[in-house]
């Protein structure tokens, strides 16, 4: 297990590396000028020069990539092109936000797709099935930031239960940290809701038509107990699959939902970066995401050894 | 069973949780204006970029050495000043009380080293400098400027507004290369700049500076006294419009700097919610061609293009067909300014295909394509691209309109490369009007070839016409010059006005004393219990 975790790692290394050399080459190469975008439209063409010279600009491609890989290899991010600030601050003040949002909405998306993945299952064909699974086509099909202005309409503006946008960290206390979540984090889960109840449903369906299932009835296991101790267990990998996606997903994507709710989250930073063409800021969390995707893959290859002893690393 | 132990457990205590959360909220903001600013902060250099938002920030931080009234009239602000009798030299003095945010005292040095810095960057500045011959220091509270010609320029640039105000600094802090954005915000302004709550992009907060001494006069405009009444004011950015108008009219913002025009009938008649058109912030839709490119380097082709385009449909476009807050106007430095003319107006502020296709006959126009940049991410620019291809169409031109992010066209303006090499012929954009108002340092007029403004027009009458209006105190004067400038602008298809944009803030009518001035200020602002 640990020379597997310990390869997988190190794997990681060259895909995180070349991750790095195309986010570079194509933020370079794609059109805008962070110096021009701060200089204003009143710069000379001096002023402009001066200015890429003092923000490394001007060196060749490969000595500013060079330059680049050799500070992140030190831990070191660089500083902001647009505010000044190390990019390590910037983005680790933007990273809570999106994790305390993606994983109240991970929660809340699994703990209601999975009982509603297996009900369906269990009522395969009929009302309930087709309730859910109708269900699971509204969820798809509505965008996010819809959901999002009907609750903070209903459950903001009418009944003023929460407010209406807004961020606060735990340390402002528990109430205003989870009330800022709650709308956001059901806005959000509609869609993963959707997606991982039909893969349970679907996978649940398969399992419980193998020989281990009827063996199980069989022996006279009752019909909650087959579900749980067999079909759940058995049906369990390719739905950890889904919901790692949805993780790494969730992470890279909630950029409208930050919006709509106005949570200053990693979605906000990088889309900002990218209008303000704010190259270290890009760079640093694009490789920030790559690391999640790969390290969330990692994780969901260690829980398949969890749920069927058969895999062994 | 499951539910109610649910909602005992963990609902109640959460609302419980909320209800203090709501009322300690409160408390804390009875004395806080939060504000929703039309752009995130990212920086703090107010000299450096001409982005607003930064004009907005010195504001807060810096003060002015002039200001100008209600009137635009320049009148002392930071310090007053004589004119010798020959009108060359200029002698300020600084007032009493002035310090900056470290206990320093504000003192002549400091304005010196911040003009010079300043007038490297900002066009009237630049002027100024170019005119003056020298500025010194004379004592702590005093300093000269000295001109070889008499001029108004002295009053003009240090009471300037907008775009790069000359923001008064320390002089160690004024010393940064302009090429070196500073990260000081140390100012003499009725604000102080919390550096512990700025988050970059996020929000920022400025509280009161106890040991500011605003001027007796009442507050008008730019000028007079500048009392704050609150203990902070913090901005904040909220990317999504919608959400921005919901958050004021559930009381958790107090002001909104842009209020998106399309939504302003969600809050007409809400007694909480009052609105103020404020037509100094307001804008000017302009249309820009490349002179160093076919066609446009052809002046027949410009004359064209000014007779093609329109402005209602493109006014209609942006706040809606009937709005209040748009108007057409002709006049190259704004319908509010005192340099307001109305050369030309039917052919700049109404279509006329026909002529335009006349000209276009005339010239035997091959119908090759012009390039016009389209910027699709800011409100106010995405509807341009598309009316002015359709205007220009029917007119019988060739558009191809390349549709990109604003920061691809600022990127790509810059670029005097041929159209296969990345070049362009055309773009449009919005300036504000105070910037509009001044012709000395308009960027929209200057026509001094590769010194111009991008499309790089090359009109020596023009730039002779505005070191003219640099040169004279008598407005009289300077209006005159003025409309010349019109004339050649229109004639020479400089630029192309397409009509005006009023800003509207939405705000708390808890809220009372907001100052009608060129940039939202929050000096002189009650906040209701």
């Amino acid at each position: 297990m640990l020379s597997f975790v310990v390869k997988r790692v190190l794997s990681a290394v060259p895909v995180l590396f070349m991750v790095a050399v195309i986010v570079f080459m194509v933020l370079r190469l794609s059109p805008g000028d962070p110096a021009v975008m701060i200089a204003g439209p009143n710069a000379t063409s001096e002023q402009l020069a001066d200015l890429r010279e003092s923000m490394g600009l001007n060196r060749p491609l490969l000595e500013q990539l060079l330059i680049w890989l050799g500070d992140i290899g030190r831990g070191d991010f660089g500083t902001s092109l647009v505010s000044g600030k190390p990019v390590t601050e910037l983005v680790m003040d933007r990273l809570w936000p999106t994790l305390a949002l993606s994983t109240s909405t991970i929660i809340l998306a699994v703990a209601v797709a999975l009982p509603l993945g297996v009900i369906a299952a269990w009522q395969q064909g009929k009302w309930l099935d087709r309730l859910v699974m109708a269900g699971s086509v509204v969820g798809f099909s509505v965008p996010v930031f819809i959901i999002g202005y009907v609750m903070i309409l209903i459950f903001a503006r009418k009944l003023g239960w929460f407010p209406v946008q807004g961020y606060k960290p735990l340390s402002a206390g528990f109430g205003e940290f989870a009330s800022r979540l709650v709308l956001p984090s059901i806005a959000l889960s509609f869609p993963y809701i959707a997606l991982i109840a039909r893969i349970v449903r679907t996978n649940v369906i398969e399992v419980m038509g193998e020989d281990y299932i009827r063996t199980a009835r069989a022996k006279g296991q009752t019909e909650r107990g087959v579900m749980t101790e067999h079909a759940l267990r058995n049906a369990a990998v390719p739905i950890v699959t889904i919901i790692g996606v949805s993780i790494a997903m969730l992470i890279s994507g909630v950029v409208v939902t930050e919006s709509v709710f106005n949570i200053p989250g990693l979605g906000r930073l990088v889309l900002e970066a990218v209008l303000a063409r704010d190259y270290t800021v890009i760079q640093a969390v694009i490789l920030l995401f790559s690391t999640i995707y790969v390290f969330i893959n990692l994780s969901v290859d260690l829980l398949y050894g969890l749920f069927d002893p058969r895999i062994r690393y | 069973m499951l539910t109610k132990s649910f909602c005992s457990n963990l609902l109640k205590p959460t609302m419980l949780a909320l209800a203090l959360g709501t009322v300690s909220g409160a408390a804390v903001q009875a004395q806080t204006i939060t504000a929703v600013m039309h752009a995130p902060l990212r920086a703090v250099d107010p000299v450096i970029s001409t982005a607003y938002i930064l004009r907005n920030f010195g504001y807060m931080i810096y003060d002015t050495p002039l200001a100008l009234d209600s009137a635009g009239t320049p009148q002392p602000q930071m310090a007053s000043w004589e004119v010798s009798e020959d009108g060359k030299t200029y002698t300020f003095t600084l007032r009493d009380g002035l310090t900056f945010h470290d206990g320093a005292p504000v003192t002549a040095a400091d304005v010196v080293a911040s003009v010079t810095r300043w007038s490297k960057v900002d066009k009237t500045g630049q002027v100024m400098a170019s005119l003056m011959t020298e500025m010194v220091a004379v004592d702590d509270k005093t300093w000269t400027m000295t001109f070889g010609e008499p001029t108004g320029i002295a009053l003009i640039a240090l009471s300037k507004p907008s775009g790069l105000a000359p923001f008064i600094m320390p002089a160690s802090v004024a010393a940064t290369p302009v090429s070196e954005p500073i990260t000081s915000t140390i100012g003499s302004g009725p604000f102080k700049f919390v550096e512990a709550d700025y988050r970059p992009g996020v929000s920022a907060t400025f509280a009161k500076f106890e040991e500011y001494v605003p001027r007796e006069e009442p507050s008008d405009g730019m000028a007079g006294g500048k009392v704050v009444k609150v203990d902070e004011v913090v901005w904040t950015t909220m990317p999504d419009p919608m959400t921005s108008l919901n958050a004021l009219m559930s009381g958790e913002i107090d002001f909104l700097e842009q209020t998106p025009h399309d939504l302003l009938p969600v809050i007409e008649g809400n007694p909480d919610i009052s609105t103020r058109q404020v037509k100094k912030q307001g804008s000017q839709n302009l249309v820009r061609m490349n002179h160093t490119l076919p066609p446009f380097d052809n002046p027949k082709y410009r004359e064209a293009v000014l007779l093609a385009l329109g402005q209602q449909p493109m006014l209609d476009a942006q706040v809606g067909a009937g709005s209040e807050y748009s108007q057409a106007c002709a006049a190259v430095f704004g319908c509010g300014s005192i340099y307001n003319y109305d050369y030309r107006a039917d052919d700049i502020m109404y279509a006329h295909p026909d002529k335009a296709k006349a000209i276009l006959d005339e010239v035997g126009y091959d119908g090759t394509p012009i390039l016009l940049m389209h910027a699709t991410d800011l409100a106010t620019l995405n509807p341009q691209g598309p009316v002015i291809a359709a205007q220009l169409r029917d007119a019988g031109f060739t558009v191809d309109m390349v549709s990109m992010d604003w920061a691809s066209v600022v990127a790509r303006r810059a670029s005097k490369a041929t159209l296969a090499d990345g070049g362009w012929n055309m773009f449009s954009t919005t300036n504000v009007l105070p910037d509009v108002a001044n012709p000395i340092g308009f960027i929209g007029v200057a026509a001094g070839g590769d010194s111009a403004w991008f499309g790089w027009p090359n009109v020596p009458e023009i730039e002779e016409l505005r070191m003219a209006v640099a040169q004279t105190a008598d407005v009289d004067q300077q209006i005159e010059y003025a409309k010349k400038i019109d004339e050649l602008v229109i004639d020479n298809g400089v630029m192309v006005p397409m009509g005006e944009l009023f800003n509207v803030n939405a705000y708390s009518s808890k809220l009372t004393g907001l100052v009608e001035a060129e940039a939202p200020v929050f000096w002189n602002v009650e906040k209701a219990e």
